[in-house]
C-alpha cells in the first residue's frame, strides 16, 4: 500500500509540474506589439526598413541629379 | 500566401522574402560590378568604371539593408527566444563575416574618394573591387559554414544555402522567394542604370576627350 501511494504521489507530482510547465510556456510568448499575431509585425519592420533605406538612397539621387541640373 | 509554421520563427519566416532577397541582390549586384571591373582592367574604357562604381554602391545599398533587417530579425528569434545572450549574436560568425565583407566594400568609396588623377583612380580601385569581390566568398560563405553558427546553413542544420537547398525550403516559400529575389535585384539594376546615367551626363566632356 505504501508503495502505491508513493507511486501516485510521484505522478501527481509529475503531472502537476507539467501543467506548471504548460502554464509557463504560455505566459512565455508575451504579449508584446512585436511579438503578437505570430511576430507578423517583424516582417511589417523589415519591410517598412527596407522601403525607407531605398527611398532615402533614391532621393539621395535625385538630390545630386537636381543640383547637376543647377550646373 | 501559406507559409510552414515553425516555432520559434513563426510568421517571421515571411522575411525570406525580404532580408534574404536583399543578400541574393547584393551579391548579384556585386558580381556584375566585379564584370565591370575586370572589363576596365582590359580594355581601359571609362564608362566600365563607372558602372563597377555604381552596381558596387547599389549592392552595398542591399547589404546594409539586409544587415539592417537581419538585426530586427534577431532581436526576436535568436536573442528572445532562443535566449542568446548579446555576447553570443556578437560572436556570431555570420555576422561578423557580413561586417567585414561590407567595410571592405566600404574601403572601396574611401578608396576612390582618395585619389585627384581619373585613371589612376579607375586602375586601382578596379584591382581593389575584384579583391573586395574575392574576399565576400570567405567571409560570408565559408567561414560561417565551417565554424558554428545560429544562422541557417551552419554546420549541423544540413544544409549548404538554406534558401537555395531543396530540402530546406518549402516550396511555398519558393514559389515566392525566386520572384522576390528576380525583382529586388531589378530594382537595384534599375536605380544602379539611374546612377550611371546621371555619371556620364556629368562627365560627358570626359569621355569625349577619351574616344577622340
Amino acid at each position: 500500500m505504501k508503495k502505491w501511494r508513493k507511486k501516485i504521489t510521484a505522478l501527481v507530482i509529475t503531472m502537476l509540474v507539467h501543467t506548471i510547465i504548460f502554464a509557463q510556456n504560455d505566459t512565455v510568448e508575451m504579449a508584446t506589439t512585436m511579438r503578437s499575431n505570430g511576430k507578423i509585425y517583424i516582417v511589417v519592420a523589415v519591410c517598412l526598413t527596407i522601403l525607407l533605406g531605398l527611398f532615402l538612397y533614391v532621393w539621395n539621387i535625385d538630390r545630386k541629379i537636381s543640383a547637376s541640373e543647377k550646373e | 500566401m501559406d507559409v510552414p509554421t515553425l516555432p520559434i520563427l513563426n510568421e517571421t519566416i515571411r522575411n525570406l522574402y525580404f532580408h534574404v532577397a536583399m543578400w541574393f541582390g547584393m551579391m548579384i549586384l556585386y558580381t556584375v560590378s566585379f564584370i565591370y571591373s575586370i572589363k576596365y582592367l582590359y580594355n581601359n574604357n571609362f564608362k566600365n568604371d563607372v558602372f563597377a562604381h555604381h552596381f558596387a554602391g547599389v549592392g552595398s545599398l542591399f547589404g546594409i539593408l539586409g544587415y539592417s533587417t537581419g538585426i530586427i530579425w534577431v532581436s526576436v528569434t535568436w536573442i528572445s527566444d532562443q535566449s542568446q545572450s548579446l555576447a553570443s549574436i556578437l560572436k556570431e560568425p555570420k555576422l561578423l563575416g557580413a561586417a567585414i565583407a561590407l567595410l571592405i566594400y566600404g574601403a572601396y568609396f574611401v578608396l576612390r574618394g582618395s585619389f585627384t588623377d581619373i585613371d589612376k583612380k579607375a586602375r586601382v580601385s578596379a584591382v581593389y573591387n575584384i579583391f573586395a569581390f574575392v574576399m565576400l566568398f570567405p567571409s560570408i560563405w565559408i567561414i560561417p559554414r565551417l565554424v558554428g553558427s545560429l544562422h541557417p546553413g551552419a554546420p549541423g542544420s544540413e544544409s549548404g544555402n538554406p534558401a537555395l537547398n531543396f530540402k530546406d525550403i518549402d516550396s511555398r516559400l519558393r514559389m515566392v522567394f525566386y520572384p522576390a529575389v528576380i525583382g529586388w535585384s531589378l530594382l537595384g539594376v534599375w536605380i544602379a542604370t539611374l546612377k550611371i546615367r546621371w555619371q556620364l551626363l556629368k562627365d560627358k566632356s570626359l569621355l569625349h576627350e577619351e574616344v577622340a
